[in-house]
């Protein structure tokens, strides 16, 4: 049988191998295109002036000056925007109670994050626009601010939402078992601890950028997008500027990076598309780096109080965590600023066999930047706080910190199998991946140097993590909660008339390699050479609709779309070559961009002549046959509402116990991505991954004041991790494919970032035990070690 | 982030340079590496309206030796002096230390005279040069003058250059038989500006002497704490309780906090930075 059932044992076929990325040539050799290399004619260039304080009245706001400056065309404040772009709220139906304002792009009357847009300067070039930022006169009424989490519920903290009684956005208790019953037993040992995990950022290399343009003529407005769900961008302007969704034109090229960062609805960005329309001329408007830390979603920022019973036997008895984050003032359009924390209440103690858990969180406004989902959503606080306890209670109960993972951890033949949370898991491969971790790393070598390191005062910690990952999900992520975002994708596949294979698919590139997978597996399944397989993606006029690349969705359902449309075409193919060859197309196959017999292999008729007769010859093809040489297949994740992943990782570090410094020595990460397509670009995912773990973990946070203020929006005080201190991050995998796709690839973008924090967390509190310190706080700075210590 | 407007004008000679540094009715300023000045104007945190770019006056652009010194122009690059075998041979202590400033590509640019004139706390070329006891050459239209490193460096962001003077040269006394030198500094990555750091100088005569201990990163600005020498000098050897008494000294300098370290860590991290350096210094 030919088709996809055999597809990854055909000779030709590109799946599973570490295909070089076509496009990589283009973009080293600096041919990119990304959105501000677009030079339109007549285009303009937007600046906002922003919100010096975190919290204040905006009284009178005198533009005079700015407007007469020579090369401004226009200045928008809120007032002028209102009757061009209808307000916005992020809440989802399903994320019940979940609350928050009325947003527009530009502030009206109070500002409400050091940061917000106020009014926006639209000129000749972003020079001129800066300096007549510089002579808008704003008199701000500075208010009292709720910054911190921690007390914005508290009676007498400022309300920053008029509206609302209270700073509280969102509350949800899970409630699974006996939990109190569990933790009163007298055979169980309690651990306890605080989490607190700073905010941090994604930092795009590519900051976010718009080119809007507007033909009133007929009423389109052109979007060029850097970011990851063309789609939603669609759907969104043409909500909220009042056009067609059909006149809603987005365009990505070149997207360089997202990490999440860019998939949400900024004021800037829809500002600029309003003064295109009014306008009619285009904008630009690309953030810079200072902007871009100010009004970039930030993440994270999350205090979790946790509690683990475990018997003697070190068997978990019960989960209790309390989850408490602060959103900034509002949340985040169209997905809400309660992912994470629903996230984390979904997660936490996932990979385990649990069956009393209670996880209560909280979600508050605050006067900081908004905060929604980055990369790994929730997952680096989840599987800290899990393991975190787990790796405390081993030591507590004097039991190896594998030996309780072993005895928790669901067994591999377990599945189907929901967790205490009612996350529903399949194909999974926990024990398998923690044993092959415990090998791949020589875990009993590392102790043994642990040991005789200990004996010269040299302090090294071996931390572990085993973690789940949400990938594919479905409608019941954002769709069924009233949300413009597609849980289907699409892929079109067509046949030129030289014999190549074009194929257009409504998942994302912006980075990871998404369009070498698209033309990897068309080209597998289709049967040619990889070279010849050109792809589109990024762009609502010519790709079928779709969700876009995030939630490590890509290759698992836009993945599925391409397989299922190449096999379509090829259907087609062999249809006509049948006519014309006279065969039977169940006895051809096509090879090498041949159509060849299945049985002796012999080549019958290349694809380019194919598409000559078909496109150029027809009166060669009998009357009644009428080719088409093109299929579209649409795939969405139907049986869980989540395909989960799961993989074990380890950290090994160092710490400097004079200087608080922690040098990580080296990280490995057992993955079960299901079907890896191709491997280079899985290990670069989970590297590239890790590396923002560790960032997470060790360096990224944004620093505020008390009263609001980012103190650190640069990229000298913001400190990403960099090459120099990262460890050789070694990579194995184990593949059990999902049974939802014929693909069976789950994803693997999101593990590293999920799972590395807590494994270097782990790490480090292993090496800092026999001096009794321990931490508990990310980033684990130099000082807070030192603090940890009693040293500062 | 662009720059407000400013004029740029490029002299070919130092004399033309010292003439447009003189008009004292404009907000001049000199441009050398750009490594500070460019992202600070692209801030908008420095507005000059007439940029004097130095990068055409090879005349500051050396590194000699007399008898008794090495004289560097003021627009040699930092991967200049990384490179040059007059300074590994008789300024050891700036080789060991170059390599911690910033990361390559902006060592290609910054110049030593640029990290002299901005006199950043956290920098590393202030307390370099007062550790080496280094003399800063200085002219204007009117003449030039010689300062001493020490007494070069007055705080924050601020130094004894008088308005219409450039940094000419940089001046350092060769090392002899007998002195040792250390360094140590901590750096969040690779490159950053420290949370602390600490130059260190003496003659490893029997006793110790001439000791100079220079840190920075820790206050306002490069710090001499001649009160923490005074405890080596005359050492025959180091004793912990020498070094002990030293440490208690340290605890007494003006620490100034920063985001990354607040004043007690930065007491704390002075202490192990000197320990280090001298450990450094005397093997
Ligand atoms: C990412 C990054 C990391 C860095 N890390 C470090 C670090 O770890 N340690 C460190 O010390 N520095 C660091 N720097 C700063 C770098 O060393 C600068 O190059 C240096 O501080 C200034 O030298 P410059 O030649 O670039 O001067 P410029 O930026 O051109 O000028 C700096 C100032 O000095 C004035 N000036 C320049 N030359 C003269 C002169 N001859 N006479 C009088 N005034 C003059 C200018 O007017 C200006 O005010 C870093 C910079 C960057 C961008």
């Amino acid at each position: 049988m030919s088709g996809p059932l055999t597809l990854f044992d055909k000779p030709n076929s590109y799946i599973g191998k570490s295909v070089p990325r076509p496009d990589a040539r283009r973009l080293v050799e600096g041919r990119g295109k990304y959105v501000d290399d677009l030079q339109l004619p007549r285009m303009l260039h937007a600046a906002f002036v922003r919100s010096p304080h975190a919290h204040a009245e905006i009284g009178n706001i005198d533009t005079a000056e700015a407007t007469t400056l020579p090369g401004v065309i226009a200045v928008f404040t809120a007032d002028d925007l209102a009757d061009h772009v209808s307000p916005y709220v992020g809440v989802l139906t399903h994320l019940q109670g979940l609350r928050s304002p009325p947003q527009s792009p530009l502030a009206a009357d109070r500002a409400r994050w050091q940061g917000e847009p106020v009014v926006m300067i639209v000129a000749q070039s972003r020079a001129i626009a800066e300096d007549a930022c510089e002579l808008v006169d704003i008199d701000f009424e500075p208010l009292e601010t709720v910054c911190d989490a921690g007390t914005a519920l508290q009676d007498d903290a400022p309300v920053i939402h008029g509206e609302f009684d209270s700073n509280l956005a969102w509350q949800r208790t899970v409630d699974a078992g006996h939990v109190d019953d569990a933790f009163a037993r007298n055979d169980v040992t309690v651990i306890e601890r605080e989490f607190i995990f700073g905010r941090h950022t994604g930092v795009t290399l590519e900051p976010r950028a718009s080119v809007v343009e507007y033909d009133p003529s007929e009423a389109v407005l052109t979007y060029h997008y850097s970011g990851q769900a063309p789609h939603m961008m669609q759907a969104i302007l043409a909500k909220h500027l009042g056009l067609l969704e059909e006149n809603v034109h987005i365009v990505a090229r070149d997207v360089g990076g997202s990490f999440g960062i860019k998939i949400h609805t900024y004021g800037d960005d829809v500002a600029t598309a309003a003064a295109a329309k009014i306008l009619a001329r285009p904008v630009k408007f690309i953030a810079d780096r200072t902007e871009s830390f100010v009004s970039d979603i930030h993440a994270r920022d999350h205090t979790v109080r946790g509690r683990l019973a475990v018997d003697a036997e070190g068997k978990i008895a019960a989960l209790e965590i309390d989850n408490l984050t602060g959103i900034g003032p509002y949340s985040m359009y169209p997905r809400t600023s309660a992912i994470e924390c629903n996230q984390i209440l979904n997660l936490t103690g996932a990979p385990y066999a649990i069956e009393n858990y209670r996880a209560r969180g909280t979600v508050v406004f605050q006067n900081k930047n908004m905060m929604c989902q980055y990369r790994a959503v929730g997952h680096p606080v989840a599987m800290a706080v899990a393991d975190g306890l787990l790796e405390e209670a081993a030591h507590e109960i004097g039991m190896d910190v594998v030996d309780i993972r072993r005895r928790n951890l669901f067994a591999d033949n377990a599945y189907p199998i929901n967790s205490a949370a009612g996350m529903k898991f399949d194909d999974l491969s926990h024990q398998k991946a923690l044993e092959k971790l415990v090998r791949f790393m020589d875990y009993e070598a590392l102790r043994e140097d642990q040991a005789a390191a200990q004996k010269q005062n040299i302090y090294r910690g071996i931390g572990l993590v085993s973690m789940v990952e949400v990938t594919n999900p479905s409608p019941m992520f954002y769709g069924i909660g009233g949300a413009p975002i597609s849980a289907q994708d699409g892929a079109s596949v067509r046949l030129d008339a030289a014999g190549a294979p074009h194929v257009s698919a409504s998942i994302t590139e912006q980075g990871q390699g998404t369009n070498t997978i698209i033309a990897q597996i068309a080209a597998g399944v289709f049967g040619v050479d990889i070279d010849r397989v050109k792809v589109t993606t990024g762009d609502t006029a010519t790709t079928p609709y779709g969700g876009g690349t995030w939630a490590s969705r890509g290759a698992g359902i836009g993945g599925e779309a391409v397989l299922q449309a190449s096999h379509a075409l090829k259907q087609q193919v062999l249809d006509v070559a049948g006519v014309i060859l006279q065969a039977r197309s169940d006895q051809l196959d096509i090879v090498d961009g041949q159509v060849v017999d299945i049985e002796i292999g012999t080549q019958r008729i290349s694809l380019a002549d194919l598409g000559k007769i078909v496109y150029y010859r027809g009166n060669e093809l009998p009357a009644d046959v009428t080719p088409e040489l093109i299929a579209t297949r649409h795939y969405r994740v139907t049986d869980f509402p989540f395909v989960f992943t799961n993989g074990a990782m380890a950290a090994h570090v160092e710490i400097d116990v004079e200087t608080g410094f922690v040098t990580v020595l080296n990280f490995w990460a057992v993955e079960d991505c299901g079907r890896v397509i191709n491997p280079k670009l899985v290990d670069e995912q989970i590297r590239g991954g890790v590396v923002q773990g560790i960032g997470g973990a060790l360096y990224e946070e944004c620093i505020y004041s008390p009263d609001g203020q980012l103190q650190n929006a640069s990229m000298a005080d913001y400190l990403v991790p960099m090459a120099a201190e990262m460890p050789d991050i070694h990579i194995a995998h184990i593949e059990t494919p999902t049974k939802t796709s014929v693909l069976g690839a789950k994803g693997a973008g999101e593990a590293g970032t999920g799972g590395a924090p807590a494994a270097v967390m782990n790490a480090v509190n292993d090496a800092l035990r026999p001096l009794n310190a321990s931490i508990h706080q990310m980033p684990m700075t130099p000082q807070r070690i030192l603090k940890a210590l009693g040293k500062v | 982030m662009k720059a407000a407007e400013f004029d740029y004008l490029r002299p070919s000679n130092l004399g033309a340079a010292l003439d447009l540094l003189a008009n004292e009715s404009a907000d001049v300023q000199i441009l050398a590496g750009g490594q500070s000045l460019m992202p600070m104007m692209n801030f908008r945190l420095a507005q000059p309206e007439l940029l004097v770019d130095l990068n055409g006056l090879e005349e500051l652009q050396f590194i000699r030796q007399t008898d008794s010194h090495i004289q560097i122009g003021s627009m040699t690059r930092y991967c200049e002096l990384e490179t040059s075998s007059l300074i590994q041979q008789h300024v050891p202590l700036l080789s060991i230390a170059l390599p911690h400033i910033a990361h390559s590509a902006i060592r290609n640019r910054g110049t030593i005279g640029g990290s002299t004139a901005l006199a950043d706390p956290a920098a590393e070329m202030p307390a370099l040069l007062i550790a080496l006891n280094a003399t800063i050459v200085t002219r204007s239209r009117e003449g030039q003058r010689s300062t001493e490193a020490s007494k070069f460096f007055l705080g924050l962001y601020e130094t004894a250059l008088d308005s219409g003077e450039l940094i000419e040269s940089i001046s350092i006394p060769k090392s002899t038989t007998g002195s040792a030198c250390g360094f140590y500094e901590l750096a969040r990555r690779h490159g950053d500006y420290a949370m602390a750091g600490v130059a260190v100088t003496a003659q490893r005569t029997d006793p110790i002497n001439d000791a100079r201990v220079v840190f920075f990163a820790i206050s306002d600005r490069a710090i001499r704490a001649e009160t923490v020498e005074n405890h080596l000098n005359g050492l025959s050897e180091l004793t912990e309780e020498g070094l002990e008494n030293a440490r208690k000294e340290i605890d007494k300098l003006d620490f100034h906090g920063d985001l990354n370290a607040e004043v007690s860590t930065k007491r704390h991290l002075a202490k192990v930075v000197f320990k280090r350096a001298i450990e450094e210094m005397m093997r």
